[in-house]
């Protein structure tokens, strides 16, 4: 019997937690992805089985929204499905259910690594990682934008704290850039 | 150059690709009997205006949606921006 222990994306069997001054950046590994895609003609039937998944219309441009099960906008009629790991593991195979061959459903599950940076001078670090408009941003707001040549989303949870999903397989990458913006503003 | 893309609003250009002529969208019938020659125009001929010119942009670094950008190439002022997949349809070049 293998006897395999899972890692997070930065290679540790802990989430990583970095404090820096009053900022802190948090390695969130423990949440559940799932893509979709309404297909051509199905856009509305797809808005009514987001709005079943996430107990919430389906994001409007810019926006996420949701309970337990939440969904970001990510392009024209595509939303990205987030949810608790421990609970809904099967994500992609729930949606799929709901959406049928309305939409594409696309795991996406450790396809991404989240880091949630936290504190009161949270917009001075972002407004040093991406050239996306955070200042402006509200709680459930978000937005695509690149940090460190990484195209990352961007979720503003409320104005003292941000989440990141950027691509996993480059989890150092945006955590040293991350960690750098922190130490410039300290 | 900023980019006021019509879904998320003004965008830096950085974080668009530049794919060149929107006439890219119109691609011919390759059933046609003409197929031929009008594949040879549509790969290898290109307007080269100084003045306005219709454009595909990625935005790569934001939503992924493809754009057609109206552009004058003397003075990089854009006049017009849509969604390409929007003016696709119009023109029934999308399936």
């Amino acid at each position: 019997m293998h006897d395999l222990t899972p890692i997070t994306a930065l290679g540790s069997d802990e989430a990583r937690v970095d404090t820096i001054g009053n900022l802190t950046c948090r390695e969130v590994p423990e949440v559940a992805l799932a893509a979709v895609s309404a297909r051509m003609g199905k856009e509305s039937q797809t808005r009514t089985a987001i709005k079943k998944l996430i107990k919430a219309d389906a994001s409007d441009v810019n926006r996420f929204d949701g309970g337990t099960v939440s969904a970001f906008w990510s392009g024209p009629e595509q939303w990205m499905l987030e949810a608790p790991f421990d609970s809904h593991e099967d994500l992609a195979a729930r949606a799929k259910v709901t959406l049928k061959a309305n939409a594409t459903v696309v795991e996406q599950t450790d396809a991404w690594t989240r880091f949630d940076v936290i504190g009161d001078d949270v917009l001075d670090a972002m407004e040093l990682l991406c050239n996306a408009n955070t200042r402006s941003m509200l709680a459930g707001a978000c937005t695509r934008s690149s940090i460190h040549h990484l195209g990352c989303f961007i979720l503003c949870r409320n104005t003292n704290k941000f989440s990141i999903y950027g691509p996993r397989a480059s989890a150092g990458s945006l955590h040293h850039a991350i960690l750098t913006a922190l130490q410039t503003i300290t | 150059m900023i980019i006021n893309h019509p879904l998320l609003g003004p965008r830096d250009s950085a974080e668009f690709v530049y794919l060149g002529d929107a006439s890219l969208i119109e691609r011919p019938d390759p059933a046609a009997e003409t197929a031929l020659a009008d594949f040879v125009d549509y790969a290898y001929m290109r307007e080269n205006p100084a003045g306005s010119l219709r454009e595909l942009w990625f935005h790569e670094a934001g939503d992924r949606s493809w754009l057609v950008v109206t552009r004058n190439t003397m003075t990089h002022e854009i006049s017009d921006v849509q969604m390409a997949r929007d003016v696709a349809r119009k023109i029934g070049c999308s399936k």
